[in-house]
């Protein structure tokens, strides 16, 4: 995909931070004192000068950054495939090897940054002059582009072939060094900036970005900035961390096992949201914060069991049917608002929940005009209400202790040494099979379904 | 039902000059007026006094930036990683991956986990399910939370919602359902707690709020100054809050029912990729092409950390947090996902293994996987283990054999 950016500003190097991140690398291994040892490389009759090898390229990495060899290797290979190293044996293809192959550094006037985008008239010079050194010289699609720019260019066709004479006959005047390194250096950058087919695109970046530019001042008015002391707040990500290690899976694994390793889905049917008897560990992380309490719909329903006995059931119901309205269709709001009206907030109704004076005169104002934040502030009062008084309470009954006793901790079940006896893997029935009406189980549910427009 | 023929937010006639216009709803002293983008830039001009001019205006704002920064540095200077000090460091990451989707045709470049824990929908290949869309870029995908439906769009400008069904000939595309309209890429949609509303973010630099059922758009946000990349819900308990971040460098917080940006971080140096909340919803991480990710506390309103590293030279695409947010996993245009101890701030692991850039990396909803997506039309769900440093010894031992 070839990426034209005809933005006046642009500038390669400020839009991909990461070219000059590379060439302070690329910088730093140049470095009189701390940079790479060259040597001169002889290829065969003729000696190179500043060459390296790819195996002390991965060395110099590995002990500036203080990373492992396969990643110094990783970011080595960048190097050279962005065109900032390329190689000498096997110049066609740019990766870098971890032995004696020998590298030399691009010269800066070639960098991916600063001759971007690659202009179609050098690149006709180029093929030019590939093609009139040596007739033939030129690979397919070399040809194809060649004929492709013939076309495209013709009326400066004459002035293409005469530079490209110019250029071949001032490169004769030169040592033969100087003129192979010439030769390397520009057809590395050409590697980069036309590969060949089936080779990756590394300049491929997607989408355009940026293409509004809004350079309003922006109106921020009746901010409040509450500059809290930070060493109380990263105390509490200490804790959090801390408080929930033990039911991270990547952290503490989970027992029975994990389903994605030992593909047996215990796991996941203990903990799934019908299971009748909770595990150990979820009923622990109700504690944790109301919230979580109330994200799980288990926990909602033995919550609601409590609530009963405490005959405070209303302001969990309420909360809910809040939430259905926040959540819920646009369309229904009026008759749903409604009913939240008729069942807890109408003097006299059945459920009456206890709001302070001041939110129900504005909610019940509100309700005038119905809209899904209009019980929003009702369903807050309610919910601290809840957190403040009957959440605590219910950690403390013993209902919560009883389930936490009774609450299953599950054995490990150890890997299959035996590969082959490995278990089936089957798809999990869809979400959607709930909804379906009348939709028969026998059914095979095949294991991917592809749809196509 | 709302007009696709109008790409505007909303036209009618403006509360000011009374001209039917394309409308933007912003608020005036609390309360909601609906202003022709024109009227907007007068009534903002007006604050104009004698002598002030737009360069006056921003060298003002910048010396109120200014201030600020010295406010927010004299409250405290401690760093995250200085705080968790006695935090115990942790030992090695084993990962192995579990399963290898592989593709064909298109790159990765979005994914979401069902509630269900175990599916996936990926905005060009699927797991389950698969929808394929006429263009090419499906920037943003998101499964519904009743896992019965995905939204999904990207160059197109759009989003739409495909109701999910299990007959393998029934034709998806008859049930799509046009939902959000923009006039620039949509790069991230998101469902909120219930089917029937998505927050979506696009290269046009607003967000916006929209109802499923009838496509209505019920809140925009406007503050970024380019294109929105990402956005996230916040998990806290006082809800209703979101999170972006964009090409302008910042990551703003804003309040889903007023429409209002609360907070703004600007300390990044470059796109802003991935934005993701902390677990506890009182911080949340970023990714950036400046190659760094960062965390940003809410309460304490500034970054308490940078997690960088001088041989990470490449943009990070997509950044998540394990369950218990020790652990933020970040995938980087290098083809690398990198794994960040989030209290101490330094990097604990680096996994390999991807052939193209990695695009999205997302830890599954009970946090027992993670998955990552990426241009190389592949999406490898991996599992990770920690050993602490007193396991790693005897256990490298006794590992060798199980990862066979």
């Amino acid at each position: 995909m070839t990426i034209s950016m005809v933005n006046p500003s642009g500038n390669l190097r400020e839009q991909m931070p990461f070219l000059t991140k590379m060439e302070r690398v690329i910088v730093s291994m140049q470095d009189p004192d701390v940079g790479m040892k060259m040597r001169n490389q002889r290829l065969l009759i003729t000696v190179i000068p500043h060459a390296m090898t790819g195996s002390d390229i991965v060395s110099w990495l590995t002990q500036k950054y203080a990373i492992t060899e396969e990643e110094a290797l990783h970011i080595g290979n960048f190097l050279v495939k962005y065109g900032y190293i390329y190689p000498l044996k096997e110049p066609r293809n740019l990766c870098l090897k971890q032995d004696e192959s020998p590298y030399r550094f691009q010269t800066p006037y070639y960098w991916t940054s600063t001759r971007w985008p690659a202009s179609e008239m050098d690149y006709a010079i180029y093929l030019a002059k590939k093609n009139i050194r040596k007739q033939g010289e030129l690979i397919d699609y070399e040809k194809e582009c060649y004929n492709v720019l013939h076309k495209r260019i013709n009326h400066t066709w004459d002035f293409v072939v005469m530079q490209a004479r110019e250029q071949l006959r001032a490169s004769k005047q030169r040592r033969k060094a100087d003129r192979l390194v010439l030769e390397y250096q520009e057809q590395a950058y050409w590697l980069v900036n036309r590969p060949p087919p089936g080779a990756m695109e590394v300049l491929e970046w997607g989408p355009e970005r940026g293409s509004i530019a809004n350079p309003r001042v922006q109106l921020v008015t009746g901010h409040c900035f509450f500059l809290n002391n930070a060493c109380v707040c990263e105390c509490s990500f200490v804790k959090y961390c801390e408080q929930y290690q033990d039911h991270d899976p990547i952290m503490q694994g989970c027992l029975p096992s994990n389903p994605w390793i030992t593909d047996d889905i215990m796991y996941w049917n203990m903990n799934s949201e019908t299971a009748v008897m909770p595990t150990k560990l979820r009923v622990e992380r109700w504690s944790f914060s109301f919230m979580k309490l109330l994200n799980d719909p288990l926990g909602q329903k033995e919550f609601l069991i409590y609530l009963e006995k405490e005959f405070s059931a209303e302001n969990l119901l309420f909360w809910q049917a809040c939430e259905d309205v926040q959540h819920g269709e646009t369309s229904r709001i009026a008759d749903k608002v409604d009913e939240v009206y008729k069942q807890y907030l109408a003097p006299g109704a059945s459920n009456w929940v206890n709001i302070d004076s001041k939110t129900m005169e504005s909610t019940l104002e509100g309700i005038h005009q119905p809209n899904r934040f209009v019980l929003y502030d009702a369903q807050r009062h309610i919910y601290f209400l809840m957190k403040k008084d009957s959440y605590p309470r219910y950690l403390k009954s013993e209902q919560y202790k009883n389930l936490l006793e009774k609450a299953i901790v599950p054995q490990e079940t150890k890997k299959s040494v035996f590969p082959f006896m490995r278990r089936q893997r089957h798809s999990s029935p869809s979400p959607a099979l709930l909804t379906q009406a009348g939709d028969d189980d026998g059914k095979a549910l095949s294991s991917s379904v592809r749809l196509d427009l | 039902m709302c007009d696709h023929t109008f790409v505007a937010i909303t036209f009618g006639p403006c509360d000011s000059c009374t001209l039917n216009k394309p409308l933007m709803n912003i608020y005036l002293q609390n309360e909601p007026v609906n202003y022709c983008s024109l009227c907007v830039e007068m009534m903002a001009c007006q604050g104009l006094t004698q002598g002030e001019n737009l360069a006056s205006l921003k060298a003002e704002s910048e010396g109120l930036k200014l201030r600020l920064e010295e406010e927010r540095a004299k409250l405290h200077d401690v760093e995250l990683h200085q705080a968790a000090e006695k935090v115990e460091p942790l030992g090695q990451l084993v990962t192995k991956a579990r399963r290898s989707l592989k593709g064909h045709g298109n790159k990765v470049l979005c994914t979401d986990w069902c509630r269900d824990k175990r599916r996936l929908v990926s905005s060009s290949q699927v797991t389950e399910h698969a929808v394929t869309m006429p263009c090419t870029w499906v920037m943003a995908c998101a499964y519904a939370p009743s896992g019965c439906a995905i939204a999904c769009g990207g160059l197109d400008n759009k989003c739409s919602v495909y109701p999910l069904s299990l007959d393998k000939n029934e034709n998806l595309s008859a049930k799509k359902k046009s939902v959000a309209m923009h006039t620039n890429y949509l790069s991230a949609c998101s469902f909120t707690n219930s089917d029937m509303q998505i927050l979506t973010s696009s290269g046009d630099g607003t967000c916006a709020l929209w109802d499923v059922e009838s496509g209505q758009l019920l809140q925009s946000f406007h503050g970024h100054s380019a294109d929105v990349l990402s956005l996230d819900l916040a998990p806290s308990e006082t809800g209703n809050t979101f999170v972006s971040g964009g090409c302008d460098k910042k990551a703003n917080v804003w309040d889903m029912r007023s429409g209002q940006n609360i907070q703004s971080f600007e300390t990044h140096e470059s796109d802003i990729n991935s934005v993701k909340y902390y677990p506890s919803g009182d911080a949340f991480a970023t990714g950036s092409d400046d190659a760094t990710c960062r965390l940003y506390d809410l309460r304490a309103d500034r970054e308490v950390a940078i997690y960088s590293k001088e041989s990470i030279i490449f943009g990070a695409s997509s950044v998540d947090f394990s369950i218990s947010g020790r652990l933020l996993f970040a995938g980087y245009n290098d083809y690398t996902i990198n794994v960040w101890d989030v209290l101490k701030g330094t990097r604990v692991s680096i996994l390999f293994g991807h052939e193209n850039r990695v695009s999205t990396v997302r830890v599954s909803p009970d946090g027992t996987a993670f998955c990552s997506g990426s241009w190389d039309h592949t999406l490898r769900v991996r599992t990770g283990r920690y050993l602490s440093l007193s396991d790693t010894h005897t256990h490298t031992h006794t590992h060798t054999h199980s990862l066979t």
